[in-house]
């Protein structure tokens, strides 16, 4: 098991390398995760020794390919312990696994509850699905008003649409509580895990939620890529989401059969080096002694939001007792894109702006914030970097 | 003095800094005495949207001359306002409309105008010219 920063610092290469002329300090993990050499290698591998199409060929390297990408399947489905491989439906990212349900399991009209605190990919695609949109308010320390959450559930609603973790304020949501509320009145739910998978185990059968989407690049696997996972009744009952190749079983000018679940759901030739590579994200996640990485990042987190409070004029934004990763933060005096500007000049990462969160900007009154974010290979060290040089910013701007 | 001309003053200045910080410093610095828009152009009419930034950007014809002020919420943003204020304003708006601002590149800025920074800088560029444009068509 792995559980010793310095030893897991060396499996991925970008982070002993320099960015204007200091050693990179990468604290945007929340935008998209650095990868291990293990990800590296199966995709430079895949095209050096497997590469073909998959799911068509009799060939031997189109057999191989397609072994190797439903071998990642099934990677992905003992990692999240799902009940059936073809309930893991390979998408391009949460944002489509999010459209793909928002196109096939809802329809016009049809209510579902959002929250305050989500990313733009699980607020637009229910606005183009023309859904009667509530949205439950955010509390002023960053958690989710549970009580309006309560209030706006009913029989009437069709889906709840939450998002796990939130990239912009780190906050833990009761997902377990939001379940439970809504199946008691028959109500399905929708997790977007886009910043929960990263830094915990999800097990889906144990949250029992029914669909849940992810990015395989926030977890430290390749950039186009995601997964959409959904209870195998539901996905069966829903509609494909497009159509082309793969997803058919035949096709007729008068009538088209559809394929099986999961490939009913995958149009067209998927991210294939893409996928395999997830698998190996996967392999090497379960390497991680996941209690440890918790443990570590918690502390990260925790020595981070002391260390910053110190400093005079800053605002933390998103202060929930069950936090992941994130610590985002306003100054006074002191605009994100000047404080992220500066950093970058020392080498340091972070993202600023509105986090594709800008209901959540309005919410807080203010126009972004600066964010650290935060993966079981940072330090210490780092931390007391960033803050050091975050000083040293501060003392040119204000 | 030319655009030229004022490119060039402002590459020679820059090539006096030999870090990062005075560099930044010196931009913060114009970024402070950037003479402000007056309220009456801050206003979401003058307001060249970036999701990072904002930028607020007037310009006003006198003579064949084109005038510019600007104001930003970002003092980096603003130094770099006040640089392309001082090349471009007071000059003809036709020689405005064709130059290339080649000075922020061989100034080590270039990251700034990079569409991904979402600053505001690269559409106020766009404007700047599109007002110029349309003044010495007139
Ligand atoms: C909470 C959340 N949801 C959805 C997304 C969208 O993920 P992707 O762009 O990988 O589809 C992100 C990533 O920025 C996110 O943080």
């Amino acid at each position: 098991m792995k559980n010793n920063v310095t030893d897991i610092r060396k499996d991925f290469p970008i982070l002993s390398t320099q960015v204007n002329g200091k050693p990179l300090v990468y604290f945007d993990n929340g935008a998209s995760a650095q990868k291990p050499q293990a990800v590296i290698d199966s995709i430079s591998k895949y095209y050096s020794t497997m590469h073909a199409n998959i799911h068509r060929g009799v060939h031997t390297l189109s057999q191989n390919a397609t072994q190797a990408y439903e071998d990642a399947r099934e990677a992905v489905k003992k990692y999240i312990n799902a009940q059936h491989s073809e309930e893991i439906i390979i998408t391009r990212g949460t944002t489509e696994s999010i459209n793909l349900v928002a196109h096939s399991f809802v329809k016009k009209g049809d209510e579902v509850i959002i929250s305050g605190m989500e990313h733009h990919s699980n607020i637009v695609p229910w606005q183009l699905a023309e859904v009667n949109l509530k949205v439950v308010k955010v509390k002023d320390n960053g958690e989710l008003d549970l009580e309006d959450f309560k209030s706006k559930l009913s029989k009437n609603t069709k889906l709840v649409a939450i998002t796990h973790v939130s990239n912009t304020l780190g906050t833990i949501n009761p997902v377990e509580e939001i379940i439970a509320l809504a199946h008691a009145l028959g109500v399905k739910v929708l997790l977007d895990g886009a910043q929960a998978v990263p830094h915990m185990k999800v097990d889906v059968q144990k949250l029992d939620c029914d669909f849940y989407a992810f990015s395989a690049h926030k977890m430290y696997g390749p950039t186009g890529i995601g997964i959409l996972y959904g209870k195998r009744d539901l996905l069966n009952a829903m509609p494909p989401y497009q159509g082309g190749g793969d997803m058919i079983k035949h096709v007729t000018f008068e009538k088209t059969t559809y394929n099986d679940l999961p490939h009913k759901f995958e149009a067209g030739t998927p991210a294939i080096s893409e996928g395999i590579a997830l698998g190996a994200a996967v392999e090497y996640l379960n390497k991680i002694d996941w209690d440890w990485a918790a443990k570590h990042e918690e502390e990260l987190l925790a020595y981070a939001t002391e260390e910053i409070k110190k400093i005079e004029g800053v605002k933390v934004i998103g202060e929930a007792k069950h936090k992941a990763g994130v610590l985002s933060f306003v100054v006074e005096g002191a605009h994100h894109y000047d404080i992220g500007t500066l950093l970058d000049q020392m080498g340091i990462a972070i993202r600023t702006g509105h986090h594709c969160t800008e209901p959540l900007m309005h919410r807080f009154d203010i126009s972004g914030t600066a964010r650290a974010s935060f993966a079981f290979y940072n330090t210490k060290d780092e931390v007391k970097i960033f803050i050091d040089a975050l000083k040293r910013s501060l003392k040119m701007l204000r | 003095m030319s655009i030229v001309d004022n490119e060039k003053e402002i590459i020679e200045d820059f090539d006096l800094f030999s870090d990062w910080e005075d560099k930044y410093e010196y931009i913060i610095s114009l970024g402070r005495e950037l003479p402000l828009i007056s309220d009456q152009y801050k206003t979401e009419e003058h307001l060249v949207r970036g999701c990072q930034s904002r930028v607020w950007l007037h310009a006003e014809k006198q003579g064949a001359n084109i005038v510019f002020t600007a104001d930003s919420d970002a003092i980096i943003t603003k130094g770099i306002i006040a640089l392309l204020v001082k090349v471009l304003s007071n000059q003809p708006a036709i020689e405005v409309a064709k130059t290339d601002l080649d000075f922020i590149n061989k100034i080590g800025l270039k990251e700034h105008l990079s569409p991904n920074r979402s600053n505001g800088l690269v559409s106020m560029i766009q404007k700047m010219k599109t007002y110029a444009a349309a003044y010495s068509a007139k």
